[in-house]
């Protein structure tokens, strides 16, 4: 049993898909987080995909402050990725609602509505650095370790 | 061919025990092809099988009974129709076959498409609905040309067991009906310039959107056999001769096979996707032109 769990753990560590949501941003993380699928990145090296379904996905990439249109839709996309799942929260935004802070029409940030494995802080940030978020959740994703940016507030 | 004979088939060659590692090899040989051509470096060659394997140990979501059944079975029905037809490929020159085995061949390389289509609207998903309905579009409009071709070349053999019409002598009508049926594979697999049914960027994964977790591995698995007993079948239908020893007769099976795949895959990536209009419009004309072309040949040779 030990050796499949291994096979799992590699597997799920090589083959991490993604799906990129944005919950009313300004489209700049967006560019940079597609920015990391072209030639110059290149995630599909490490067997990361950008896939259409969330039924599909194993990273859920949030970017944009959460406006209260997006809420439902968040949720709904979140409920149906199936378990083990991590949640990566690419951008200022959805860590602190940056200028979008205070807006009536904010229901976020994001923590307040789904857990949050990992952010990566930047207006935008590079794509190196969502690279590395990505990483950092893939390993949380082979662990199963849930929640664990959570715990430790 | 006697039962002993056919399980050999089934589970060792050219059935499950080389189709399922040689269905991740073109899966990872398509995507890598593809990478390359858009200047990336692209996956290693473990990544259909640790996709496969991440996937397979997921947890999906719980569904009604019914559904969870539906959506198991119709991915494990296409696995088992495409390792049957793999069956009853005639890759060695002894493999016997019995007489009408490519009507059941036709018949059992229909069944994923088939099973695509129900599970696009047994998802209940619109897009789900939208790819189903386009998948049968096209299987409608590709299989005229295809089973044009297979007949003409069934005709101009005067059999219908694979084994003869493969080492049938070679002519005109096997060259017109091989690449008639090359030029099907593209829509078959799902593949640019005709991947309108899986159409990524408008209709996100087709009828697998509703898909998860082992549902989706064994689709993959499926769209993965589906590219190897489809190109075994143009493999078979190219070749008419066989070298004699088995070994031999695998590798030049396999090294048409693979070869097969690499130009589908050029061919996809320097594509854009067609409309379904000009897709029709393509086989209608074009390759369907061919085929009757291949089917006259072959009557009028029968004829003198």
């Amino acid at each position: 049993m030990r050796i499949i769990d291994k096979l799992v753990s590699l597997a799920r560590k090589r083959s991490p898909w993604l799906f990129h949501m944005n919950t009313g941003g300004c489209n700049g993380c967006d560019i940079e987080l597609v920015a990391c699928l072209s030639p110059r990145y290149d995630v599909e090296q490490a067997g990361i995909l950008l896939v259409g379904s969330p039924r599909h996905a194993d990273i859920l990439c949030v970017t944009g402050p959460v406006t209260s249109g997006t809420r439902a839709a968040l949720e709904a996309i979140y409920a149906q990725m199936p378990e083990p799942k991590a949640v990566v929260a690419i951008g200022n935004c959805p860590a602190t609602c940056d200028v979008f802070a205070g807006s009536p029409a904010i229901a976020g940030p994001l923590d307040h509505i789904l857990p949050v494995n990992v952010y990566v802080p930047g207006c935008p940030p590079r794509p190196n650095e969502i690279i590395k978020g990505i990483a950092w959740a893939i390993t949380i994703l082979a662990s199963e370790e849930k929640d664990s940016v959570n715990k430790e507030k | 061919m006697n039962i002993g004979k056919s399980l050999l088939a089934f589970f060792v060659i050219p059935g499950l025990l080389y189709a399922v590692p040689m269905a991740w090899l073109m899966l990872w040989i398509e995507r890598k092809m593809r990478a390359r051509m858009q200047g990336r470096i692209g996956p290693f060659f473990y990544q259909p099988f640790f996709d496969f394997i991440k996937l397979m140990a997921k947890r999906p979501i719980p569904r009604s009974p019914f559904d969870a059944l539906l959506m198991m079975g119709l991915p494990v029905l296409a696995i088992s129709a495409l390792l049957a037809s793999l069956t009853l490929l005639p890759v060695f020159s002894t493999s016997s076959g019995f007489i009408g085995d490519l009507v059941l061949l036709i018949g059992l390389i229909e069944v994923p498409s088939l099973c695509a289509v129900l599970a696009g609207f047994a998802s209940r998903s619109i897009y789900g609905q939208v790819g189903a309905t386009r998948e049968a579009i096209l299987s409608i409009i590709y299989n005229l040309p295809f089973l044009t071709a297979i007949v003409a070349l069934a005709a101009s053999a005067k059999s219908i067991r694979l084994t003869d019409i493969a080492l049938a002598p070679s002519g005109a009508v096997r060259a017109l009906t091989a690449l008639t049926v090359l030029l099907c594979l593209p829509v078959k697999l799902r593949v640019n310039p005709f991947s309108l049914a899986n159409a990524e960027q408008e209709i996100y994964a087709g009828p697998t959107t509703e898909f998860d977790g082992p549902r989706l591995a064994l689709w993959e698995l499926a769209h993965g056999l589906e590219w190897v007993a489809l190109t075994g079948i143009v493999a078979c239908i190219a070749l008419p001769f066989r070298i004699g020893s088995w070994i031999g007769d695998i590798a030049l099976f396999t090294l048409l096979s693979l070869i097969l795949v690499i130009v589908a895959t050029i061919i996809a990536a320097a594509t854009a996707r067609l409309k379904i209009s000009m897709a029709t419009h393509f086989y209608l004309k074009w390759v369907m032109g061919m085929a009757v072309l291949a089917l006259i040949i072959a009557v009028l040779g029968n004829v003198a």
